[in-house]
């Protein structure tokens, strides 16, 4: 299928144009109504969900008589209490929404509380007294891996022979290094409102990025079927991954209280609570082996890439699988081995988070190229250049798909001579040399991102578009809204393909009883598949539309035309209404589905091949930060960006998507740190110990570029680009520059291990173990230690 | 429990409301009255999103008590704008593109009035530092500090 090629603009608020978001002036005067804004309906309760202590253990006893006849308890409700079925795994299964029998992480929740109030249901929580036998967790992915603990069996992209490519290779590297999880943090914390309605039907308010998995889960949980189940989503205070499969129990467990209660039921994590019980972004520890020749040239490379996939599968295969997809990066590699080990912990399931799993294995790959680089003497720069894909053979992923629209040559060329990066270099080095304390780190982070979810089924989109009499629209579409400004550019899509003004079309809130069958909105693909179905029902519309006007004037469809909001056929021409009007008079429908699959993908999840990515989104940033060598705290002093977007739908929009992704993944890789105790209780759970950048912590010299002229090579949607996650990769220049920093310490002689996230404590450790080793070496004049 | 009774100016009107002793000033805006712009993030005073002003004071209401507010001036989101009228800060929040999710831009436009009230011409760094008690999650900080700057510069002229 051709899509559609440009827009043009002789309308307000067509594709391309620098639009505010649609909420906006609801936005800044408080108007915007969130889950938890909605009017309160009367008898509504609020739930307080009581969770484990332990991060493993089996519940012997569940006492809760007192509590129930505690003020204002409308019900307390356990697992035995489900009438359908007690998970809610959106792809294996057996993944429960409240602990039955055994609880296996510290904060799952094993009863929810209904009452009037939260407050009332807190205070009868306390009276509710539940039997523990504690069991030894495995917290750790070496306690795991020792036990073969998998949540799913593992999966590997194996290309050509890694081992026997690095034995042969000159030269030869190998090591470890680990990154952090990462909270959402989402402003809005997790919410769900649950009406009950006539007979079995239930109506779900939720936040969610996933309303048809609610629907579905909701459904399974209350062992109705998915037609009683409505879920509604108008707009979310932020997702980030983090509300695509686990808002699902949240609204299974809303809804739960309203089906045995009768009553409308809200559940709203409190801020703690939400930290502690919800998943987030996974850890990894990658250890590698590379082998290369004098040049750099990467000949073969293996990677374990272990992960704390937390009590469930949940997601992580599909994280791991993009994880797997993406430890190439920009890089050719021969002979590829990457081992992905889901380990089974106690500890909060692992999740979807902007990226979902990309930024992890690039951080992997990027750490071999350095690491390269490092022992070869060469400024890294080189190293990446000669690695980068190229053709002639050098363009097949490690996972079979080639790449044909790779532009990461010139990309990065020109974002280092834009900047003058060896100026810069040279200014670094300078510093360096004049300051003993403060070291200084300068780095380039290339990205290339797969757009397309990796199962090519999810890659599916749906619209609906109704247009009345008046001439005005309704737009449906099954993507969400959670800031990224989704409904705006499909509303800019419609208002091209029909001629008309962005505000003649009612952009409307996602319902499961309007799209049906949707995806997540996730792996940001939201523009490509929702845009373009709502291109193909406002086509449909627009072909009726001009037969009708084409009939009543007497001339061929094909020479109506649409411009400004008018249609014009022949000599004459009516208004957009009038056309509306007249196409009702002569009992054409008004009324169209739009859907959309994306073409050309393929995956085969056994073999871990395939072509799963329509295309690429390519990106480049350069980040300059600063060390304290005493007390190894760091800021990023710039950072310049050059992305590319295809040809923007919203510019306004996009560039948002660029900082608000880079800051985020700067906070995962810099200061954000989840901390668990021993027994497995994760400590930082609140805004006063897990720090999220903050207006003073972003680079005080931020220049982002959107790379101009440069059409998606496959017709999307106005041929633009995918732009949610990419961004967030390039924060790994900021880690880079930092550890060229620490490397600076030890006069770049070694190379430094630094894990992520680059916290003082790590940067610290880094510094003490780059100058031991440094020192260990032998002195270059005398050939002594 | 018994309630108290609490008379109050808000947003330029007096205001009567009952309010339970332990309820914080933020739920007694958005449970009670029922004025849902100001939001809760964390409840624990270290995000911003419930930001609102008493007597001129930049406060989070998660961390007043409603009993504390009587005979007191509150000022929330819902006076910022003057009828159809939106404050200057608000125009350059949209006209920047300040804001994504928009659930913390409440608290970022009553934390940036108050930083102008007391420095109408501030540096780009007094800004950041103005606003750092205020989490965003989603723009990354740049066009919020954009946009308060042009907002400084229209409402000195
Ligand atoms: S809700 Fe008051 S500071 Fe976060
Ligand atoms: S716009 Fe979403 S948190 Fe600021």
């Amino acid at each position: 299928m051709s899509g559609p090629e440009t827009a043009t603009s002789d309308i307000v608020g067509a594709a391309h144009a620098r639009l505010r978001h649609d909420s906006a002036v609801k936005h800044v005067t408080g108007d915007a109504v969130y889950v938890d804004d909605m009017p309160p309906l009367p008898g509504t309760l609020e739930i307080f969900p009581v969770v484990s202590p332990h991060a493993h253990a089996t519940i012997v006893s569940v006492d809760i008589a007192e509590a129930l006849r505690a003020p204002g308890v409308a019900g307390i409700f356990g697992a035995g209490d489900i009438p359908g079925k007690n998970d809610i795994a959106p792809i294996f299964s057996d993944e429960p929404i409240l602990a039955d029998g055994l609880a296996e992480y510290a904060g799952q929740p094993v009863l929810i509380v209904a009452a009037d109030t939260y407050d009332l249901g807190r205070d009868a929580a306390r009276l509710i007294d539940i039997g523990y036998e504690v069991l030894d967790p495995v917290l750790t992915i070496d306690e795991a891996l020792e036990k073969g603990q998998f949540t799913y069996p593992p999966h590997s992209v194996v290309r050509g022979d890694a081992e026997g490519a690095i034995e042969a290779a000159p030269r030869r590297v190998s090591g470890e290094v680990s990154c952090g999880g990462q909270d959402h943090f989402y402003l809005e914390s997790q919410v769900a409102l649950a009406v009950p309605g006539e007979d079995r039907d239930i109506t779900v308010h939720a936040s969610t990025q996933h309303p048809t998995e609610v629907q579905r889960g909701v459904a399974h949980v209350l062992g109705i079927e998915i037609n009683d189940v409505l879920v509604e989503v108008r707009r979310m205070g932020g997702a980030f991954g983090g509300k695509e499969t686990q808002a699902t129990g949240i609204a299974a467990l809303a809804a739960l209280a309203a089906a045995l209660t009768g009553r409308p039921a809200k559940l709203r994590l409190r801020r703690d609570d939400d930290m502690i019980v919800t998943g987030k972004r996974h850890d990894y520890r990658f250890r590698y082996e590379a082998g290369f020749g004098e040049d750099g040239r990467l000949e073969g490379v293996k990677i374990e890439m272990a992960t704390r996939s937390g009590n469930v599968a949940d997601c992580s295969s599909g994280v791991m699988a993009r994880a797997l997809c993406h430890a190439d990066n920009c890089y050719y590699l021969p002979h590829v081995r990457f081992d992905g080990l889901p380990c089974k912990t106690n500890t909060v399931s692992a999740t979807a988070f902007r990226g979902f799993g990309g930024p992890q294995g690039m951080l992997a790959i990027e750490t071999v190229i350095e690491h390269v680089a490092a022992e070869l003497g060469k400024p890294v720069d080189d190293i990446r250049r000669i690695n980068y894909y190229g053709d002639g053979g050098r363009n097949v992923t490690p996972y079979g798909q080639t790449v044909k629209d790779n532009i990461i040559v010139e990309l990065t060329e020109r974002l280092m001579r834009e900047v003058d990066f060896e100026g810069r270099a040279r200014a670094v080095d300078d510093f360096n040399a004049a300051n003993a304390t403060l070291k200084k780190g300068i780095a380039l982070m290339p990205v290339k991102f797969g757009i397309s979810f990796n199962l090519p089924t999810l890659n599916q989109g749906g619209a609906l578009v109704h247009v009345y009499t008046d001439g005005s629209v309704h737009l449906n579409h099954g993507g969400t809204e959670m800031g990224q400004g989704l409904f705006v550019k499909v509303a800019q899509v419609v208002a091209s393909t029909f001629q008309i003004d962005i505000d003649r079309i009612k952009i409307s809130s996602t319902r499961t009883d309007k799209v049906p069958n949707t995806s997540a909105t996730a792996a940001s693909s939201g523009s490509d598949i929702n845009g373009m179905a709502a291109h193909i029902a406002a086509t449909e519309i627009k072909q009726r539309m001009a037969r009708a006007a084409a009939d009543h004037f007497g001339v061929e469809t094909g020479s109506v035309e649409f411009r400004a909001n008018r249609v014009y056929a022949g000599n004459e021409s009516i208004s957009f209404a009038e056309c509306a009007h007249l196409a009702w008079r002569a009992r054409e429908s008004l009324s169209a589905t739009g859907f959309y699959r994306t073409p050309d993908i393929s995956w085969d999840a056994k073999t871990m091949t395939g072509s799963p990515f329509y295309y690429y989104t390519y990106g480049a940033c350069i980040a300059e930060a600063v060390i304290d060598t005493l007390t190894g705290e760091s800021r990023v002093l710039k950072a310049d960006i050059l992305q590319d977007v295809g040809n923007s739908l919203n510019p306004a929009i996009d560039m948002g998507q660029i900082e608000g992704a880079f800051v985020q993944g700067m906070g995962w890789l810099t200061s954000e740190e989840l901390v668990w105790d021993e027994d497995g209780h994760l400590k930082t759970h609140g805004p006063s110990t897990y720090k999220i950048p903050g207006s003073r912590d972003v680079p005080p010299e931020f220049n982002v570029h959107i790379l101009e002229d440069a059409p998606n090579m496959v017709p999307t949607i106005f041929r633009s680009k995918a732009i949610g996650e990419p961004p967030l990769m390039l924060a790994i220049s900021v880690w880079l520059a930092i550890r060229d920093a620490v490397a600076r310490t030890g006069g770049r002689k070694v190379f430094p291990r630094l894990d992520a996230p680059a916290t003082p404590e790590a940067i610290l450790m880094a510094i003490e173990d780059v100058r031991e080793r440094a020192n260990q070496l032998p002195s270059p004049l005398t050939g002594e230690g | 429990m018994t309630k108290h009774h609490i008379q109050t100016t808000l947003n330029g009107d007096e205001i009567d409301v009952l309010v339970e002793p332990a309820q914080s000033l933020l739920d007694v805006l958005r449970d009670e009255l029922h004025m849902t712009g100001t939001k809760e993030g964390c409840a624990t005073g270290d995000c911003g999103a419930c930001s609102v002003t008493i007597d001129g004071n930049l406060v989070c209401s998660c961390l007043v008590l409603g009993v504390e507010v009587g005979g007191r001036n509150i000022e929330t989101i819902e006076g910022m704008a003057n009828g159809d009228q939106l404050h200057p800060l608000q125009d350059k929040f949209i006209e920047h593109v300040a804001l994504q999710c928009g659930i913390c831009t409440p608290g970022l436009l009553i934390a940036a009035k108050h930083l102008l009230e007391e420095n109408p011409d501030p540096t780009e760094e007094e800004v950041r530092y103005g606003l750092a008690g205020n989490l965003c999650r989603c723009t990354g900080y740049q066009k919020v500090v954009e946009a308060v700057l042009d907002a400084a510069q229209v409402m000195q002229k």
